[in-house]
């Protein structure tokens, strides 16, 4: 049996805030994929558990009038690389997801949690980043939102206080209207694995040579999933060559900053950087209509 | 709250009972309801030993809370077999001897389940990605792979060389 000490179910985030708020030792459980491992591993003791796994209101995947597309922390990995507005209108969002675990881990783990535990290697993040998400997050005092970059603050870290509940991903239509990309994940098995390195393109297209906007994020490069503004600075405008494409590769590699942990070392890291930014880039230039 | 009553379908049977709060669904369905073919291997979710159909989708129970189960839909190993005759994916996992030890064979097959009542056609690496949260650790996985194209209705393939 899990080392469960209290166990509360909220009916909507609003209850789940109440609960928050009277229990400075509860601890949220979404899917559950990281928490019940972490007590099954003893990380965890005497946890008090408040459980948002059945709120309806967290699961929604739509697009508002705008344009914006707005995610629900709580929609598993499935329900994400599965549904049709994804799939229309950010497919490497699902694509990404889709390279979670395995199967059975992508129906529980949900995207919410991914982005909450802070850490680097989430699949979901560097493409997150590369779309310039915006976090909703509720608390007692309301909702405010906050871009994604801004939410991770160290590894394990992230911008979010105890009473308060993520509770959409939004990804405004600015920033995904006219673009394409490529997500790779780099890691010792094709499944039931975490990423070595996470590398995603987004490139909007002109004419099938110029390089309208180039965006290029990566997880596990630094302590917390990143950006390249500065190649992504050096790209936008240019025509695309294989010239470029070295140019890429050598320029990210000076923006990063990954460490040697039991999966590879540092130096292993900056090759793949440096490899699976120009295949990415590559790749996502072919899928937004670029010419090689 | 320490229990809880739920009220979930198991097999096609409408059960209601008390669980544990601190207890996963493995537990519950082999302690309780005796489903031992649900197979207790890592429980940490990497293995899928654990498989069952939730509503008709694939979840590892070693990492499922039970109290979740109130109002599902649960389908285990044992259910499938009907009147005495396998379903057609554990008959293609007998005909295909896609056994060795056993241990991982209810999850294989629960798997295999939804993807075949899924109705949609798989690839080989569609198939392979799809029963990529199942450990075999006979190595027995080109007899699973042939057994889940038969069931599939990809039996033309099986001459295919896995790599």
């Amino acid at each position: 049996m899990y080392d469960i000490a209290k166990y509360e179910e909220a009916g909507s985030v609003q209850e789940a805030i109440e609960l928050l708020l009277v229990n400075p030792n509860a601890m949220l459980i979404s899917g559950g994929s990281d928490v019940l491992i972490k007590l099954h591993e003893g990380k965890i003791h005497d946890a008090q558990l408040i459980s948002i796994h059945g709120i309806a209101e967290l699961k929604g995947i739509f697009l508002k009038e705008d344009g914006t597309i707005v995610i629900g922390s709580g929609a598993s990995f499935s329900q994400v690389s599965k549904h049709p507005i994804v799939q229309q209108y950010i497919p490497v969002l699902g694509e990404a997801v889709d390279m979670v675990g395995g199967p059975q881990i992508r129906n529980i783990g949900s995207i919410g949690g991914n982005i909450c535990n802070g850490v680097t290697s989430a699949d979901s993040a560097s493409t997150l980043f590369a779309f310039n998400a915006k976090l909703e997050i509720q608390g007692p005092d309301g909702v405010r939102y906050i871009p994604i970059a801004d939410f991770y603050k160290g590894p394990g870290k992230v911008d979010l206080r105890h009473e308060e509940i993520l509770t959409t991903i939004l990804i405004a239509p600015e920033d995904y209207q006219g673009y394409s990309g490529h997500y790779i994940k780099y890691a010792m098995r094709n499944a039931m694995d975490i990423a070595t390195l996470g590398c995603v393109v987004l490139c909007n297209v002109e004419g099938g040579k110029k390089i309208k906007d180039f965006r290029l994020a990566l997880g596990v490069a630094a302590p917390i999933p990143m950006r390249c503004k500065g190649t992504e600075e050096q790209v936008k405008g240019r025509i695309f060559t294989e010239a470029l494409l070295e140019e890429v590769g050598k320029m990210a590699i000076e923006e990063v900053n990954p460490r040697t942990s039991w999966r590879a070392s540092k130096e292993f890291r900056i090759q793949l950087i440096q490899e699976l930014s120009k295949r990415a880039f590559r790749q996502a230039f072919i899928n937004a209509g670029g010419e090689l | 709250m320490l229990v809880k009553k739920i009220t979930f379908k198991v097999n096609g049977k409408e059960v209601t009972i008390e669980v544990d709060i601190r207890e996963s669904l493995l537990d519950v369905l082999r302690n309780k309801f005796h489903l031992t073919g649900v197979k207790k291997g890592c429980s940490v979710g990497e293995c899928g030993a654990c498989t069952v159909l939730i509503d008709n989708m694939a979840f590892d129970t070693c990492i499922y809370l039970a109290v979740w189960a109130d109002g599902k839909e649960i389908r285990t190993i044992e259910g499938e077999a009907k009147d005495g005759k396998l379903s057609k994916v554990q008959q293609a996992f007998l005909d295909e001897t896609a056994v060795q030890c056993g241990f991982c064979t209810p999850g294989f097959v629960m798997s295999t389940t939804e993807m075949l009542e899924s109705g949609k056609n798989f690839s080989r690496e569609q198939i392979k990605k799809e029963l990529s949260g199942h450990m075999c650790r006979c190595t027995g996985y080109h007899n699973i792979m042939l057994a889940a194209e038969k069931a599939l209705g990809r039996e033309d393939k099986q001459a295919v060389q896995i790599d």
